[in-house]
């Protein structure tokens, strides 16, 4: 999978699952401050990837992990 | 020192009548009721197939999805409610209401509906699938957290959780706190969306509810001989309560005044009220005595008067018990009839009811009153709506667990 479908994929989890303003989901976009997304969304958004890429992602790997671009490239090195 | 007067400077509710508080009005007096066929999920094989179910309420429409799906509906009707209220009483909902407002919520089963869609991921799909926010959503003590988020309340805050008693208790605490000079400003109110397929099976279970599947609206019959059992409701109904002073400082209008407050336990059973009703009795009896009243000042009580049999007869008994002769003089009424059973929400809608009363001299009636029961002999303005200029009402409510909830309210 090319990482422009992955984040087809992401954006279109962030927009349908989530809520959130289909503009605002760039790849720079911090997940935090921007998509004011809070420790415990981050969850919600892991287990979305997982079901959605059938992978696991361990907590560890998530540590650097602030923007929409990094959990793309996260996700494209499991896929 | 005299405690200060506390006064209501604000209403908002969402009901099976109505998302406002006028047209829930006009509805009572007019006895319209807000009981049908429930619509949210199939009722598949459950015994009861009706309740008291908001309607044209979009959460994510009213407060976006990305906020409303963090929630359980319980804590979006409590917002919604609140709002309503703020501005009802002349605030900015877009400040913070800060350290001198309080918070005191109640309900009997917080985010069931959250707990329930929790287990149903648990069991079908494992631990590893449960919703990250379910515990947030499922708590007790959730809409109060969430009311005071997005309004900025920073006083002292209470969830209270007698059942049916629940709101009724807020908005005692609430009216303590303004009197002890906590705080001058308390949002007081209740919730309950326990409309859910589990939680209407359960209290099938116990006998509790009305099986009168094919006549939703005349399900809900107070007092009368035929009743069967009360009708599940879901909604939320906020008061603004605040010190007299407080009021007037700022040129709020005044809707009324809450002045009696009495909370006692049965202590006897869990579900069923004590024969005769001598909790509810003590509960009405100290709220009248808290108010500096007697019973011969009490123009209308919106009775608890749910429904089941055990309750109105209990409740009347109670009410002949303390009042005496005079119990034959009141005007009574119970609400329900219209909105079926707000649970934990109740109290605070009631209260609602008898501010309004007071304030537009009219008294809402029972409807599905029909058939007279000889335990029920007292005057529970059946059907009709009655215009009568009054000064004191009270509100009485019961919850499981053996609690007792009793509001008093004057005109001035």
């Amino acid at each position: 999978m090319e990482t422009n479908e992955v984040f087809e994929k992401v954006k279109g989890l962030f927009v349908e699952d989530l809520g959130i303003d289909e503009s605002k989901v760039t790849m720079e976009a911090k997940l935090e401050e921007d998509l004011e997304i809070d420790s415990l969304g981050i969850v919600e958004v892991v287990m979305a990837f997982e079901d959605e890429f059938d992978i696991e992602i361990d907590d560890e790997e998530l540590a650097d992990v602030s923007t929409v671009g990094e959990a793309v490239k996260l996700l494209h090195s499991k896929i | 020192m005299s405690k200060r007067r506390v006064v209501v400077t604000g209403l908002g509710t969402i009901n099976p009548l109505s998302n406002n508080v006028n047209d829930s009005w006009e509805k009572l007096t007019n006895g319209i009721s807000g009981i049908d066929n429930i619509t949210s999920f199939d009722t598949g094989n459950l015994p009861v197939t009706f309740a008291g179910e908001v309607k044209d309420f979009d959460a994510n429409e009213y407060m976006g999805k990305q906020h409303a799906r963090k929630l359980d509906r319980s804590a979006h009707l409590s917002i919604y409610a609140t709002e309503q209220a703020l501005l009802d009483a002349g605030f900015s909902t877009e400040e913070r209401m800060g350290t001198n407002c309080g918070i005191v919520f109640g309900t009997g089963i917080g985010g069931i509906g959250a707990t329930e869609d929790a287990v149903r991921v648990y069991d079908e799909r494992g631990a590893s699938r449960i919703n990250p926010l379910a515990i947030t959503q499922l708590m007790p003590n959730s809409s109060t957290g969430q009311v005071a988020i997005k309004f900025g309340i920073e006083g002292p805050s209470l969830t209270i959780t007698t059942a049916c008693a629940a709101s009724a208790n807020a908005v005692g605490e609430a009216k303590n706190m303004i009197e002890n000079g906590i705080v001058d400003i308390v949002v007081a109110g209740g919730t309950e969306s326990g409309t859910t397929p589990m939680t209407i099976g359960a209290f099938a279970q116990i006998r509790a509810l009305s099986t009168k599947n094919d006549t939703p609206e005349e399900a809900c019959s107070p007092f009368d001989k035929n009743r069967d059992g009360f009708v599940m409701a879901e909604g939320s109904t906020v008061l603004i309560l605040e010190s007299e002073e407080s009021a007037k400082s700022r040129n709020a209008k005044i809707y009324g005044y809450v002045v009696g407050y009495g909370s006692t336990t049965d202590a006897h059973h869990i579900t069923a009220p004590v024969e005769g009703g001598e909790g509810a009795v003590r509960a009405m009896d100290r709220a009248l005595k808290d108010a500096n009243l007697s019973v011969d000042d009490v123009d209308y009580i919106n009775a608890h008067g749910t429904s089941t049999p055990a309750n109105d007869r209990n409740e009347t008994s109670a009410i002949k018990t303390l009042f005496g002769a005079k119990a034959y003089e009141i005007d009574i009424s119970s609400t329900k009839s219209m909105t079926g059973h707000l649970l934990g929400g109740a109290g605070a809608f009631e209260s609602m009811v008898c501010i309004l009363s007071l304030q537009k001299g009219v008294i809402p009636p029972t409807i599905n009153l029909n058939t007279k029961d000889e335990e029920c002999d007292l005057n529970y303005t059946p059907n009709n709506a009655v215009n009568k200029d009054i000064n004191i009402a009270m509100s009485n409510s019961f919850g499981f667990g053996g609690h007792n909830g009793v509001l008093v309210f004057s005109k001035s």
